[in-house]
């Protein structure tokens, strides 16, 4: 589910940051770049893991500020393939179920990959399972918002959200500008035994 | 920014939870934090709802040396120790062709290993752990 991505950087610590020391601003200025944001083909950053090296830092004519090359290791979310994931059902459209992590939102299970047969309920807006009893009857398992279900992981989609190429943006602006796209998608299924809501499983 | 390697180690549950625990209570003062605040908030929430949160390391490593003669990949003991499996049909998701891979009594032996190692499992579906054991 999480891993640790190494990566390299120059920082820039403005002068008003001198008082602390280096590797404290250093670590709040990667956080406050990365944390919550997804890098195009790695995932969605969480938090510093760590700094592995600090080399010599340069001050620039005209800017006060002084530039540290820094490798640092970060955690990062970013299922492997076929992992088995706990989730609640954020909302369910006639594209699929989509669920939510809590801290990550884009999952989508779409139709093909619910358990066989299901069909959207127009009116309940959710996604029913219709389940065979074995006797020639049928039984609806609903799948409401807000239960919790069990997923495998099968595909995931990067998206370039902004134009310049994988830098993240953190200007405010820049953020609103690229929230219609989404960055990182994980594609879910639950058509095996054992998948699904939780409570389908139970006994 | 450049990224030096996309996936240099895989971290378990515990492991980040328990960072992200120390990073929130080490830096309470810094105003600075932007996003990071949010994302540490919404993981901790996640993470403190799954069973890591009762996981020692003490117990972690014992539960894997006890996995050891199954021959399992490190992503399946990853996943183990995860979300403990309770019963044999969520093994059966986990491991991958589990049924040419593992016995019956081997599943079941993974099973008393999980309980063993992580007994706050149990709680959830105490009934079907009872029987198991008896």
């Amino acid at each position: 589910m999480f891993i640790l991505v190494e990566m390299k950087n120059v920082t820039r610590i403005t002068p008003d940051l001198f008082n602390i020391k280096l590797n404290d601003a250093i670590a709040s200025e990667l956080n406050k770049k990365l944390a919550n944001k997804v890098v195009l083909n790695v995932g969605l950053c969480i938090a510093l893991y760590d700094i592995t090296s600090l080399q010599e830092s340069f001050i620039f004519p005209g800017d006060g500020s002084s530039h540290t090359r820094v490798s640092f290791r970060y955690i990062v979310f970013r299922p492997f393939a076929e992992e088995i994931l706990l989730g609640k059902i954020r909302s369910s459209s006639a594209e699929g179920v989509h669920v939510s992590l809590g801290f990550f939102d884009d999952i989508i299970i779409p139709p093909t990959y619910l358990q066989h047969p299901s069909r959207f309920d127009e009116t309940e807006q959710a996604w029913v399972w219709e389940y065979d009893t074995g006797d020639g009857s049928k039984h609806d398992l609903f799948m409401d918002t807000g239960e919790p279900i069990r997923f495998k992981v099968t595909a995931e989609a990067f998206q370039e959200t902004c134009p310049s190429t994988t830098f993240v943006p953190t200007a405010p602006d820049a953020i609103e500008k690229s929230e219609n796209k989404t960055p990182y998608i994980i594609t879910g299924s639950i058509n095996e035994p054992g998948l699904g809501l939780l409570t389908w499983w139970d006994n | 920014m450049e990224v030096i390697n996309s996936n240099s180690a895989q971290l378990s549950n515990y492991e980040v939870l328990k960072h992200l625990q120390q990073l929130k209570d080490g830096r309470k003062k810094d105003k600075r934090q932007g996003q990071l605040a949010t994302i540490t908030y919404e993981t901790l929430r996640y993470l403190e709802n799954t069973p890591c949160n009762q996981q020692t390391p003490e117990t972690i490593t014992a539960c894997l040396k006890a996995l050891e003669p199954f021959n399992l990949s490190k992503n399946e003991k990853l996943m183990i120790i995860n979300s403990p499996p309770t019963t044999a049909l969520e093994i059966q998701l986990m491991i991958e062709e589990s049924e040419e891979r593992l016995t019956e009594e081997q599943v079941n032996e993974i099973l008393k290993i999980v309980v063993l190692h992580f007994p706050h499992v149990q709680k959830v579906e105490e009934n079907e752990d009872e029987t198991e054991e008896a």
